[in-house]
C-alpha cells in the first residue's frame, strides 16, 4: 500500500505583509480586520472580545501575575498571564489606569477571572485570522 | 467601578455569546458557512450548560 503524501507545505508569507495586521490585531482587537478592509467582521470581533473583557472587569476578575514555584503555579499564571496581555490595549489601559483586583474566592470573581482570559485567548485566534487574510490563505 | 453580579447560567450564556461569535467569524470562509457555524458552537455550549448542570444536580443527590 502506497503512503499517503503529504501535502505540500505553504511558504510562510512575506513579514512586511502579514506584521502590521497581526500588530494592530493585537493592540486593537479587530485592528488588523478593519487594517484589511474586513470591516463587517472587525466590528463584531471587537465587540466580543471588548465585551468579554469588559465584563470581566465588571465581575471583578483578578489579572494574572507570571510566578514562580511548583509545575503547575507555573503553567496556569504564566499561562493566565499570556491570555491577558494577549487582550493588547484593554490590558495595557486596564493595569495603567491601576486595576488590581486581587484573587478572592466567589463564583462571579471566578468568572470574570476567565471571561478576561478568554478575551485574550480568542483575540489570539483573532490575529491568527487578520495572519492568513493578510497572506492570502482566506478571503 | 460597580460590581456585576451574575448568577452561573447568566454568566455562562454570555461567555457562549461572545465566544460562539469570534468561533463563527474566524473559523469559516464563507459568510453562510460562518454562521451556521457560530449557531452550531453556540448551540453546543447551551447544550453543554443545560447537561452539565444537570449532571451536576444529580450527582449531588
Amino acid at each position: 500500500m502506497a503512503a499517503k503524501e503529504k501535502p505540500p507545505k505553504e511558504p510562510m508569507p512575506p513579514i512586511n505583509v502579514w506584521l502590521a495586521p497581526v500588530a494592530l490585531g493585537w493592540l486593537v482587537p479587530g485592528g488588523g480586520h478593519f487594517l484589511l478592509k474586513r470591516t463587517g467582521r472587525a466590528a463584531l470581533l471587537c465587540a466580543s472580545v471588548t465585551c468579554m473583557f469588559v465584563l470581566g472587569l465588571l465581575m471583578r476578575g483578578a489579572m494574572f501575575k507570571p510566578q514562580s514555584g511548583d509545575i503547575l503555579t507555573v503553567l496556569i499564571n504564566w499561562g493566565g498571564f499570556v491570555g491577558d496581555i494577549a487582550s493588547g490595549l484593554l490590558y495595557l489601559l486596564t493595569t495603567w489606569l491601576g486595576y488590581s483586583q486581587p484573587d478572592m474566592p466567589g463564583a462571579v470573581h471566578d468568572y470574570g477571572s476567565k471571561f478576561l482570559v478568554t478575551a485574550g485567548l480568542l483575540n489570539i485566534l483573532v490575529m491568527v485570522d487578520a495572519y492568513e487574510i493578510a497572506g492570502g490563505r482566506k478571503s | 467601578m460597580p460590581k456585576m453580579n451574575l448568577s452561573h447560567f447568566e454568566a455562562s450564556f454570555l461567555f457562549a455569546v461572545f465566544s460562539s461569535v469570534v468561533l463563527g467569524v474566524v473559523s469559516k470562509r464563507t459568510d453562510k458557512e460562518r454562521l451556521h457555524y457560530g449557531l452550531y458552537v453556540f448551540g453546543c455550549f447551551v447544550a453543554a450548560l443545560f447537561g452539565i448542570g444537570w449532571l451536576m444536580y444529580f450527582g449531588h443527590g
